[in-house]
């Protein structure tokens, strides 16, 4: 590990101030100081943000959810109000990790975790997200569990998160303050795709802070629920995952919010499973055909092209035992 | 009851000695104590450390926590982690280094009451926190229930994770996760057993928890 100078931010605007000067944040500090260990991560300067207060989950005025950045992910997954208003993310933590790593880690370090890809973590191999330009290792290495989707040639890593899976299937908001003020940006904005610049992998400006992620309001009744596919039971990221979010009134879907995980450099929302379910009434055959919808587009590489099929089974499984199987 | 240590120096210890063959790990820390070793302004001892260029001192921190009922106030090298302040510089090494990147659990204490991960935890940003370890879960000669629990159902073989699966155990509990065998496996995921000796160890986790 590189050496490094610490600060605990007493307020916000120390922390902006520590940021503004190249500061990196931490958290829970699951993700950083592993990758630190590693040095793939070799900050100058560690700012503590542990003690600033961004630790409310708050029904909003609309009737939507937001969950504070420091909260952790234990707190975020046992939290009466995510329970009963979406329970898809509470099972998206529960599953995540381990019990040890939930205590730890917070939903703003959630969205902002890196990649597992073995090269991304391996400082010797080429990889374009930690040296831009030396390559990518995994184009034609052992890549059995990278991306299929929003791949480019510079980089196909996932992006790890199974909250992130939920949020996006919600189309959430994340709340950001700069030393300029607050902003938000949706989901779908804030974590870019590889493109050309793998390196780059939130729309974040230079000292901002996560203050919060904010899940809109839906229609009630609304159902949801998260199923994750992976090589062992628990303590383990997702081969594929799928997060579904059905609201169903007159026997007929309303609304439909769907997106996966493991699949994806992002985590991938479904629109075109999203249209097909809109209007119809549940059935089997229905699950089956928008299902057959989840990997279009999808670019498998030599180890990975059980993802595509397996993609197709996790959705349609996870949009029946959501809404229902008559 | 909490007792003061006087101030120390703390230093990461060398990664250089993990190896089986070759000088022991503790003896490499003592010589890069020796050679590596700086003085600063404070008049205290930093070593060399770990992957980290040899010359110029690494910017250390003091820390005030309690381990175990005990005040301890030290300056750590800001990379210390918190497994690496217990093991090799406080000397409790019930705590074992497993991974030391949060995949095995080995390393489990509780912090302010919550299992966490030692080897992800810096030891600067626990000033004021309460640490338990294994070494502190007895009262005198009288075993925790839970450890108690490992030796009636005979839930170990080599030893090695039992510390960290004892400390998970007890926030398992704490937190409520015991209603069946399965929620139980579900929430002790984060500790690895390489001997296998998972259903016992989910019996003494349901021992424990249907005592209380």
């Amino acid at each position: 590990m590189h050496p490094f100078s610490f600060t605990k931010a007493a307020n916000t605007r120390e922390a902006l101030d520590a940021g503004r000067h190249g500061g990196r944040y931490i958290a829970g500090g699951t993700t950083l100081v592993d990758l630190m260990r590693e040095t793939v991560e070799r900050p100058e300067t560690l700012v503590d943000i542990s003690d600033l207060p961004m630790r409310d989950v708050k029904v909003t005025e609309r009737g939507g959810l937001r969950i504070g950045a420091l909260v952790t992910m234990s707190e975020a997954a046992a939290h009466p109000k995510v329970r009963s208003l979406y329970p898809v993310i509470s099972q998206a933590l529960e599953l995540s990790a381990s019990a040890q790593l939930r205590n730890m880690a917070t939903i703003g370090g959630n969205i902002m975790q890196r990649t597992r890809c073995t090269y991304f973590r391996d400082v010797t191999a080429d990889c374009n997200k930690r040296e831009p330009g030396s390559g990518c290792a995994a184009l034609e290495g052992f890549n059995r569990t990278h991306a299929i989707l929003g791949t480019s040639d510079a980089c196909v890593a996932t992006h790890p998160s199974d909250a992130a899976v939920a949020f996006a299937a919600l189309e959430a908001r994340v709340h950001l303050l700069g030393s300029d003020g607050e902003r938000q940006v949706s989901f779908a904005d804030f974590l870019l795709r590889p493109g050309r610049t793998p390196n780059r992998e939130q729309a974040l400006r230079r000292g901002e802070l996560i203050t919060g992620v904010e899940i809109p309001a839906l229609p009630r009744p609304l159902k949801s629920g998260y199923l994750k596919v992976r090589d062992r039971q628990s303590y383990e990221f997702a081969l594929t995952s799928a997060a579904v979010a059905l609201h169903v009134r007159g026997g007929v879907i309303r609304e439909a919010k769907v997106a996966a995980g493991g699949v994806g450099t992002v985590p991938w929302k479904l629109p075109a499973v999203e249209r097909h379910l809109v209007g119809e009434r549940p059935s089997e055959s229905l699950w089956t055909a928008a299902a057959a919808k989840a990997a279009e587009g999808a670019r498998p590489l030599q180890h990975n092209r059980f993802k595509v099929e397996l993609l197709k089974r996790t959705v349609e499984r996870q949009l029946r035992v959501v809404g229902g199987s008559k | 009851m909490s007792s003061e240590l006087p101030d120390s120096a703390v230093s990461p210890p060398s990664g250089a000695g993990e190896s089986t063959s070759g000088p022991s790990r503790r003896a490499v820390i003592a010589t890069g104590v020796a050679v590596g070793g700086v003085v600063v302004a404070g008049g205290t001892f930093l070593a060399g450390a770990e992957e980290a260029p040899a010359t110029g001192t690494a910017p250390s921190s003091r820390v005030s926590l309690t381990v175990n009922g005990t005040r301890r106030t030290v300056t750590v090298d800001n990379r210390t982690s918190l497994l690496d302040l217990l093991r090799e510089h406080f000397d409790l090494t019930g705590s074992k280094k497993g991974c030391n990147a949060g995949a095995c659990g080995a390393c489990t204490v509780l912090v302010d009451g919550q299992r966490v991960n030692s080897c992800l935890t810096l030891a600067v940003r626990l000033e004021g926190a309460e640490v338990t370890t294994i070494e502190g879960l007895a009262d005198g000669d009288q075993l925790h229930p839970l450890q108690q629990a490992f030796v009636d159902q005979d839930a170990f073989q080599c030893g090695y994770c039992t510390p960290g699966q004892i400390m998970s155990g007890v926030g398992c509990i704490k937190e409520g996760h015991t209603g069946s065998p399965e929620e139980i496996r579900e929430w002790m995921s984060g500790n690895i057993c390489r001997c296998g000796c998972y259903v016992k160890i989910v019996r003494a986790v349901e021992q424990t928890a249907g005592r209380k």
